[in-house]
């Protein structure tokens, strides 16, 4: 059961953000996940400060805020001071989580948090942050009820605003033209982004949150030219780490989180040097005529 | 030399376009009829395709305004298509053709609803229309530079609009596709749609437009063809930019249609 809980958190995270990383890397800001995942950071202090708990609520919202400030940030220094959006995200986010990490070692007698909590999360201990109700039923793992009712949200928004991120993403100014707002859907995907990476960190860590954003989707856009399959191929991958991780984990008695980010990472390598191989295959069988 | 048109179709009055307030386009005025090919001919940096950006609503005008049909353009969106440069995207996009096509219906079909039947057959149509139609299910990062001119091209009549915006359709496409596109274009002026081309080759400008807008940062001409765009006014366009001057005499006296290398 305990495996199952596990496994299923991962595949949850990974199909979260999987699909939402489809848009990203084809807007060509994979590093907005990378820039939400650490400016969070802050955010998650001050809320703990504020509220005097860990509860999820008071969690979200100081996160979700700062995520949304970072993409704020990040799209200000873009356009006011003309600086390349890699550059922005670079200034950005390293300053905010800063300001987490200073926050939280002035504070760090006071408050039951610490950075590799945060920067590595622990979803082994998924099983045991149970949802009691006030009568005494156990209903299982809360963070499965968190992750479950963010990705359903995920799914609703790339449901129904599937056009309008589709054209958004691969032609702005033909989208514009017809009345589409880029900014905001722009917004409601940074919105969407901060949402999940926020719901995923406390359960399984900053480096999964990112390697589950960038590491399907990059794999899957090398398997596929059609969108609608990208972001199947994405979800499949997710759970197919999500076991792989697992075991992986248990066989070796690794962090579960780390080795998950190792099958993302190997199976990007597999794929890609699995395309390479059948190109240059296709180039030894079929060789093109000399051009010059 | 700047000639009215009594019933203007597109009115741009007093328009000034600036980037971080540097002016980039001043004082621009000119009107188009209905049912014309026109063509914006200007100097590289002349701002030609930051007046087609502004008429589209892409860069807000620092002053001045611009009406379409006699309104703004919010109001008659439908009624406007336009083809950004084919340089603008990104061409790798996990989509296939008829997706691109089917993206100038969006317009039509409203938020959250997805094309449908009809919206495919009329897709399929306008590739037809292009000549692209083999290619419907085709990768757009398959297609050569003029197949992908073309899809723009049939996504802008997927619009079904009256008046077409188009930056550079004819850059970087061969000779044939060029007489593929003018020739598509001149069939929808018949159907009275209004055409404007965002151009730089002079030799070919003539015999392309009906209507032309001469453009160096300030409005040079604007009117019929044959009576703006003399050699006068082109360099006036041109000059103190270019030491061709003896060259813009020499398009001016073809006015055959000219041979072209490749």
């Amino acid at each position: 059961m305990i495996a199952f809980w596990i496994i299923l958190t991962g595949a949850l995270v990974a199909v979260t953000c999987g699909l939402l990383g489809c848009f990203l890397i084809l807007r060509k800001m994979s590093m907005v996940g990378d820039a939400i995942s650490h400016a969070v950071l802050p955010g998650i202090v001050i809320a703990f400060l504020l509220s005097g708990s860990r509860e999820t609520l008071p969690m979200l919202l100081g996160a979700g805020a700062t995520g949304l400030l970072a993409t704020f940030l990040i799209e200000y220094f873009h356009r006011r001071a003309n600086l390349q959006t890699d550059a922005a995200i670079g200034v950005t986010f390293t300053f905010l989580f800063a300001i987490g990490i200073i926050l939280i070692s002035v504070f760090a007698g006071k408050i039951d948090l610490d950075q590799d909590c945060v920067l590595y999360g622990e979803i082994a201990y998924v099983p045991i942050d149970l949802w009691v109700t006030p009568g005494g039923t156990i209903l299982g793992p809360r963070p499965i009820y968190i992750l479950s009712a963010v990705l359903l949200i995920v799914i609703l928004f790339i449901k129904f605003g599937y056009k309008e991120l589709k054209l958004t993403s691969f032609d702005p100014a033909f989208a514009s033209a017809l009345g589409i707002s880029t900014a905001l859907w722009h917004y409601l995907l940074m919105a969407a982004v901060s949402l999940t990476t926020v719901s995923s960190f406390e359960s399984v860590g900053a480096i999964l949150v990112i390697a589950f954003l960038i590491g399907p989707p990059a794999t899957a856009y090398l398997m596929t030219h059609d969108l609608k399959q990208m972001l199947a191929i994405t979800a499949a991958l997710g759970i197919v780490i999500s076991v792989v991780g697992y075991w992986m984990a248990y066989w070796l008695n690794a962090s579960i989180a780390g080795c998950m980010a190792v099958i993302t990472g190997l199976c990007f390598a597999t794929v890609f040097v699995y395309q390479r191989i059948r190109v240059t295959h296709k180039r030894l069988t079929h060789p093109e005529p000399a051009t010059d | 030399m700047i000639i009215h048109t009594q019933e203007p179709i597109l009115e741009v009055h007093d328009l000034t376009v600036s980037y971080s307030r540097k002016p980039v386009l001043w004082g621009i005025d000119f009107t188009l009829p209905s049912g014309s090919i026109a063509g914006i001919v200007g100097p590289n940096g002349a701002g030609k395709s930051t007046l087609l950006k502004t008429i589209m609503g892409l860069i807000p005008p620092s002053s001045g305004f611009i009406k379409l049909f006699g309104r703004p353009l919010e109001e008659i969106r439908q009624r406007v298509s336009y083809v950004p440069q084919r340089e603008s995207v990104d061409w790798d996009f996990p989509v296939s053709v008829l997706d691109v096509v089917l993206m100038g219906r969006y317009g039509k079909v409203g938020l959250l609803r997805n094309t449908g039947a009809r919206d495919r057959s009329i897709a399929l149509e306008c590739l037809d229309k292009v000549g692209m139609s083999a290619f419907a299910k085709r990768q757009i990062s398959q297609l050569s530079g003029g197949q992908q001119q073309r899809v723009f091209l049939a996504r802008a009549l997927a619009q079904e609009a009256d008046i077409y915006f188009m930056d550079e359709p004819f850059a970087g496409v061969d000779a044939a596709t060029e007489q593929a596109i003018i020739g598509l274009l001149r069939e929808m002026a018949a159907a009275d749609k209004t055409i404007v081309v965002v151009h730089h080759d002079l030799q070919s400008a003539r015999s392309y437009f009906d209507w032309i807008i001469l453009l160096n940062m300030h409005l040079v001409a604007a009117g019929p063809t044959e009576q703006v765009f003399t050699e006068e006014m082109v360099q006036q366009a041109y000059g103190g930019r270019l030491n061709l001057l003896s060259q813009v005499g020499d398009v001016m006296e073809k006015r055959a249609f000219p041979s072209r290398e490749n």
